[in-house]
């Protein structure tokens, strides 16, 4: 197999990826657009696995460990975003604009708190 | 091995170009669509088709463990990641940043150094992978029994470093989506008894929904009452 194929797929995917990173706004899509980049990086680590053909299996081995870490990324940065969600009432990146927590959070995009407290106080 | 050319691809080259399209067509559509659930789908088709090129370059045992961990959990953890943060279901048009161009530029001036480079520095060069996986089983190629003992034959220190970030990723993610870390619910709700029993919260009550999503928030009746 010509070494151009796996490796100019690889680097079409890191693009894409890398777009999906700077031009989504929810969260959670950018995790997904990670998700690519980390997939990107192993497709290139199996090529030139294979490419070299090394006896320590570097490659594979270590496709295993970025698999692994990406696991690890995703459930950490999915308990983070639920945080963020439950501080801030959103998701979206470009809406957190302020470092600390709020003291006062108010929910913007979920109207379901704001209901209830009316319902209540009815 | 001499009579390599563009000009008559091999069936492997033929398939694997084939996989790649879909792999590029779908992630494409992963970081378009507008329609969360949609993305998330789409994302499960493009990492199954990773796992096939995975299969085609020769690295079987990890074209099933991308199978099983990547469209087993990790697109299942989005998914509820979606589900938890109440994610716009149906198609929206708040998934994109406002100005896309400067994305579209970088992600375009990526792809071009990036294919640029890699047809230039390897332009005459070609591999075989499956030949590794035919002719010796037990110390070259992508089976299960080679990447084993080669894993834990000199790659051991790494995994157990990696079972115990797994283990601190696993602690990191409870402590962080616990409700409240700090204060139970008595003080919470003594916090917004609190802010009900302050001069400033007079004003009407869909104003002060201050409280987190979760509790009933007793200052608007304790205003009312």
């Amino acid at each position: 197999m010509h070494a151009v194929y796996p490796l100019c797929l690889g680097a079409l995917l890191f693009s894409i990826g890398l777009y999906g990173v700077l031009a989504r706004r929810n969260a959670i899509t950018i995790l997904m657009a990670i998700e690519l980049l980390l997939n990107a990086v192993t497709i290139n680590l199996i090529t030139f696995g294979s490419l070299l053909r090394d006896q320590y299996h570097i490659g594979q081995a270590f496709t295993l460990f970025v698999i692994t870490i990406a696991a690890a990324e995703t459930g950490l940065g999915l308990a983070i975003v639920l945080l963020l969600y439950r501080g801030r009432g959103s998701a979206a990146v470009d809406e957190q604009r302020a470092l600390g927590e709020p003291r006062d959070p108010q929910p913007a995009r979920s109207p379901a708190p704001a209901a209830q407290a009316t319902e209540f106080s009815a | 091995m001499s009579a390599h050319s563009y000009l008559s691809p091999t069936g492997v080259e033929i398939a694997f170009v084939l996989v790649g399209l879909i792999v590029l067509g779908s992630a494409v559509l992963v970081v378009t669509v507008q329609n969360l659930v949609h993305a998330a789908l789409w994302l499960v088709v493009s990492l199954g088709a990773i796992g096939a090129e995975y299969l085609l370059l020769g690295a079987e045992l990890v074209a099933w463990v991308q199978i099983l961990i990547y469209l087993g959990a990790v697109v299942v953890l989005l998914m509820f990641g979606l589900m938890l943060t109440k994610a716009p279901i149906g198609p929206t048009t708040e998934l994109d940043v406002k100005h896309r161009l400067p994305a579209v530029l970088v992600g375009c001036a990526a792809a071009g150094v990036l294919v640029t480079v890699v047809c230039d520095a390897y332009r005459t060069v070609w591999f075989d992978p499956r030949a590794a996986v035919a002719q010796d089983s037990a110390s070259a190629g992508g089976n299960a029994r080679a990447v084993g003992s080669a894993l834990f034959r000199y790659w051991v220190l790494p995994f157990e470093t990696l079972s115990v970030l797994l283990l601190a990723a696993l602690v990191g993610a409870i402590v962080l989506s616990r409700r409240n870390p700090d204060a139970g619910p008595d003080a919470e709700s003594a916090e917004s008894a609190a802010a009900a029993a302050e001069p400033g919260p007079a004003v009407p009550a869909p104003s002060n929904p201050q409280s987190p999503s979760s509790s009933p928030a007793p200052s608007p009746t304790g205003v009312n009452a």
